[in-house]
């Protein structure tokens, strides 16, 4: 017996590292081969353009309009300095453009919010039902969505304007004399923007919440916790994956909204959407355009980083 | 001794059963069914406006279904609408197919070299204004026209559509993923199960409402995209964004009402035919 | 394992694969319906897919002429186009659709009608790239650029045998002299419009828009269009347009940002902000007017003293376009007075084809937007400014919406 476990012994070591390494390359490879297809997709068909538009950013403005294939940096330059009117070759720091990027920020963040607040009990309520009726909700969350945004704008539109459906009937039943002013605020931005990304909240939070163990809930009352604390220690956490999917798909592309925030503000206010398709369009200078667009990307990818590596890191578990 | 009466059945009252549900949290029920309100209102006054016979989308005057006649008759905006739900249909598939891989590929792993770089390109195309991918997009394609010579027709709108659903497929794949454990699968593995036959039986039916989530959520992107189709779009490839959109300067009419409730209503149909399906197969 | 890879690689071949055929599918449809006809219509219908480049163009001429020489044999079948094809690219609803069939039935050919909602759109998109139109209908400003940028063909309408019917006024325009590339569609104005019913003194000055009676602060709205506003700004001041004098430009700014607050919104869907009362005054196109006049009778048009803008919209013919005989025939179409009237009638707009007014609709020969008033400014139609005052324009269109 002892001499087979000599034997055994030093053979046994060097296979296992062996395996190891062949298990090792195998899941490299299962790996790459599963990222293939999304890689590919966007490699080819997202990110090459890109280049393109990363080229136009440091070339100079056609007259009118596309590019003029000689070096600038000027479209950078235009982003934080302003030519003074009398002397082109004096700069001023110009804030416009930061004010611009800064109100999208603001507002995408608010509406965010928003989603949150109103999503996370309204994908909670779904992810609850009985199997039959969360499909159904789910359905029913969704629907709407398959009708084109613009015609659906025009439809809330007609709500809430002055002498649309809320107003009338307000003042039908007498409750109020003049129209309450909803269309062209703030109000109404933030409520185009919540009806334009709520699925986007509530969809990942329901995939997340759906799988929920309530065994853990039911741990939790055992232990005499309320159900405010319940729903804050135990379960907003659980969820957290969900949450972060959802405010990412909320935040991101809200930054990027002009056409509902333009069409229910009423379009007094340039957002950063708007900004960069002018340049590509009336204003006539897409290295400029190209300039803000590749800003913005820096700005959010540095958040979008951390994000990844924070969490692909934990996950881990072993249940 | 008297037999004592059986006790009394215990029925609970509604405050006693929503006491006794672990699920429950107050105020969220009321939450839901006010996103159903706010998501349907808009819906509802769309159907009704669809029916107003004069050309205002904005003043009711009569009842009219000349609108839909009119729909009927209009081949442009049903070809519009046909090539909207290809391209959204194609893009969906492919666009899930890709997300599930790529999530399966980037979380529960140790982190690898290449991860994080591989979680940026999966969610470039969201980051990125849709202008701006939509003048590179159509660059690149003529780039590819001129110099090489190839055009792949409608194909051109599904891959520049699959690519920005990607992201939105992945993400809410990825969130459902997160925290699944992994003992089921092991367990699997102990089985005898292969890795394929793991996935199948096991973490693909765990997986279904996060990849039914992230379908959706990609089709709703595509239907809806202007920017990007608008520039990409060649002849004849008109999707009903776009249609809708070149109207609005020079007025839009209940047209657009009456073929989006049509829209509504054969979305239904099909997802109603396809639960019922669903639900036959399973008894 | 393996299985992981080969999966992978499956699925990417799967997809395009998918993809491919779906495109292929489009592609075929197209073929198989223009190449029900006769012989070469083949090679039409592969050489419009590919490129746009030349060659493309001498099958064609050969391919259209061999057609309408030699009787249509399929005459009941509408969609059995020996003619071959032609792609529109146009203005949202501003094609008659019985136009297109009307031109569809006399030339046997397949007509394809996209739409764009601006002209900077479809400039962005020729100038990213081939993109397989014949037809687009610029404004004139747009028609001067695309000339300049080399983007159009010379199809020579002077030449046509319908351009005797042009409006001698619409032939010397400052963007096409003589008519060597395009043809006229449509032409109107834009000046503002007025509720009469809110506000009852004279509406044909820009002060309304600029120094606002009570009765009509905040009422207001203006188009989304940098050069309609700052334009209007301009001849308020009594200042030249295309102005790169930093202290006209100053004043300019004063005003418009003193006025900002007046105003209610910035929207082109002007027609929909009438009706509904959210504003009562807006910036807009004449025949919008007239079309808002019609549901709403207090309605007026304004010719504002201080001027106004005019416009003209144009077919092209894009350069190195797959179709251009089919195109030149289009253009040749659309001068006559009777097709002319019908896009007319749809559009609600005048358009440049003399004796086409007793094909119109009667309501249009009456109404004030479209036949101008004696005591009205002539309209003035204005050239594409130079780069550095669009880059001086920008900054103050920023600064007005920031």
């Amino acid at each position: 017996m002892a001499s087979i476990d000599a034997a055994a012994a030093p053979a046994t070591s060097e296979t296992l590292a062996r395996t190891r390494e062949q298990i090792r390359r195998r899941d490299a490879l299962k790996r790459t081969g599963l990222l293939t297809p999304a890689l590919l997709i966007i490699v080819v068909f997202g990110i090459f353009p890109l280049f393109i538009v990363l080229f136009y950013s440091f070339l100079e403005a056609g007259a009118y309009g596309g590019v003029e294939w000689k070096f600038s940096i000027d479209a950078y330059v235009t982003f934080l300095f302003n030519r003074d009117l009398f002397d082109p070759s004096i700069l001023h720091f110009s804030p416009s453009y930061l004010q611009i990027f800064a109100r999208s920020f603001i507002v995408a963040g608010i509406a965010t919010v928003i989603c949150l607040l109103v999503g996370f009990p309204a994908a909670y309520f779904m992810a609850t039902r009985p199997a039959k009726t969360r499909n159904l909700w789910l359905f029913l969350v969704t629907l709407p969505f398959w009708t084109n945004l613009l015609v659906r704008s025009f439809a809330m539109m007609l709500i809430i304007r002055d002498q649309g459906l809320i107003n009338g009937f307000l003042m039908w039943i007498g409750a109020i004399q003049q129209p309450i002013v909803m269309l062209y605020t703030p109000f109404a931005v933030a409520l185009g923007l919540l009806y334009a990304f709520l699925p986007f909240m509530v969809l990942p939070l329901y995939a997340s919440l759906e799988k929920i163990d309530f065994r853990l809930v039911e741990a939790g009352f055992d232990l005499y916790a309320t159900r405010g604390q319940v729903l804050r220690r135990i379960i907003i956490p659980l969820s957290r994956p969900g949450i972060i999917a959802g405010c990412i798909l909320v935040f991101i592309p809200g930054l990027g909204a002009y056409i509902t925030p333009a069409l229910l503000g009423g379009g007094r206010d340039l957002m950063i959407g708007n900004l960069i398709a002018q340049q590509f369009g009336g204003s006539r200078n897409w290295p400029f355009g190209s300039a803000m667009a590749l800003i913005l990307m820096a700005v959010v990818l540095v958040f979008l980083m951390i994000y990844a590596s924070v969490t692909g890191r934990q996950k881990v578990g072993h249940g | 001794m008297a037999e004592l009466a059986p006790p009394p059945p215990f029925i609970a009252s509604r405050r006693q059963r929503r006491m006794l549900d672990l699920t429950y949290q107050p105020g969220f029920r009321g939450v839901a069914y006010f996103c159903l309100f706010m998501l349907y209102a808009p819906i509802v006054v769309l159907v009704i406006y669809s029916f107003n016979a004069n050309p205002s989308v904005t003043i009711w005057t009569e009842f009219g279904t000349n609108w839909y006649v009119k729909v009927a008759a209009n081949q442009y905006i049903q070809n519009a609408a046909i090539t909207s739900l290809k391209i959204a249909v194609v893009a969906t598939i492919g666009a899930t197919i890709a997300a599930t891989a790529a999530a399966l590929a980037t979380t529960r792993t140790l982190p690898y070299r290449g991860l994080g770089t591989a979680y940026v390109i999966i969610n470039l195309p969201l980051m990125v204004p849709e202008i701006v991918t939509a003048v590179a997009t159509l660059s690149f394609f003529a780039m590819g026209r001129t110099l090489l010579g190839i055009d792949l027709g409608l194909a051109n709108l599904m891959l520049a559509h699959m690519v920005f659903c990607i992201p939105f497929a992945y993400l809410p794949i990825r969130a459902r993923l997160e925290d699944m454990d992994r003992t089921l699968e092991q367990a699997a593995a102990d089985l005898y199960a292969s890795p394929w036959h793991a996935f199948r039986r096991i973490t693909l039916p765990l997986l279904t409402p996060g990849i039914v989530a992230g379908a959706m959520l990609a089709f709703i992107t595509s239907i809806d995209d202007v920017t990007i189709t608008t520039l990409v779009a060649g002849p004849g490839q008109t999707t009903l964004p776009i249609y809708i959109f070149g109207q609005i300067r020079r007025g839009i009419t209940p047209e657009t009402n009456a073929a989006s409730t049509i829209m509504l209503a054969v979305s239904v149909l099909l997802v109603s035919l396809f639960f019922f399906l669903a639900q036959r197969r399973k008894k | 394992m393996r299985k992981g890879l080969i999966g992978g690689l499956v699925g990417v071949t799967v997809a395009f694969a998918a993809l491919t055929l779906a495109g292929c599918g489009e592609k075929k449809e197209e073929q198989s319906s223009s190449s029900t006809s006769t012989t070469e219509s083949s090679s039409t219908a592969s050489s419009s897919t590919t490129s746009t480049t030349t060659t493309g163009t001498t099958t064609d001429s050969g391919a259209s002429s061999s057609s309408t020489t030699s009787t249509p044999s399929t005459t009941q079948q509408a969609a059995a186009p020996e003619g071959g094809e032609l792609h529109i690219y146009n203005w949202g609803n501003y094609t008659n659709p019985e136009l297109i069939k009307k031109f569809e039935a006399t030339y046997k050919v397949k007509v394809t009608l996209d739409d764009y909602d601006s002209n900077e759109t479809m400039l962005a998109k020729i100038k990213g790239g081939a993109t397989g139109y014949d037809i687009v209908v610029p404004s004139d400003y747009m028609v001067a650029v695309m000339i300049k940028e080399g983007l159009l063909e010379e199809t020579k309408p002077n030449s046509m045998e319908n351009f005797k019917n042009v409006d001698p006024r619409w032939v010397d325009v400052y963007w096409d002299k003589g008519r060597n590339y395009t043809v006229p569609w449509q032409w109107g104005t834009t000046a503002f419009t007025v509720n009469t019913d809110v506000y009852k003194g004279d509406v044909n000055t820009y002060k309304l828009i600029f120094d606002p009676p009570p009765e009509l602060q905040g009422r207001i709205n203006m188009l989304d269009d940098m050069n309609e506003v700052i334009n209007a700004g301009l001849r308020y001041l009594n200042l030249p347009r295309c102005n790169k004098n930093p202290e006209d430009l100053k004043k300019l700014t004063d005003l418009l940002m003193g006025a900002k607050k007046y105003w209610r919104t910035f929207d082109y869907a002007t027609i929909q902000k009438l009706t509904s009362k959210d504003v009562d005054l807006s910036q807009q196109w004449n025949g919008a007017s007239m079309r808002v006049r019609l549901q709403m009778p207090s309605m007026v048009y304004a010719y504002p003293k201080e001027g106004l803008t005019g416009w003209m919209d144009n077919v092209a013919v894009l350069k190195g376009a797959p179709n251009i005989e089919n195109a030149k025939k289009f253009q040749n179409f659309v001068m006559d007075p009777e097709n002319a009237a019908l896009v007319s009638n749809f559009a609600h707009y005048a358009n440049g084809i003399a004796g086409s007014e007793k094909f119109m609709d009667k309501d249009m020969a009456a109404a004030p937007e479209i036949v101008m008033p004696a005591s009205a400014p002539a309209p003035e139609f204005l050239p594409p400014c130079d780069e550095d005052t669009v880059k001086l324009y920008n900054a103050i269109w920023t600064e007005l919406k920031k």
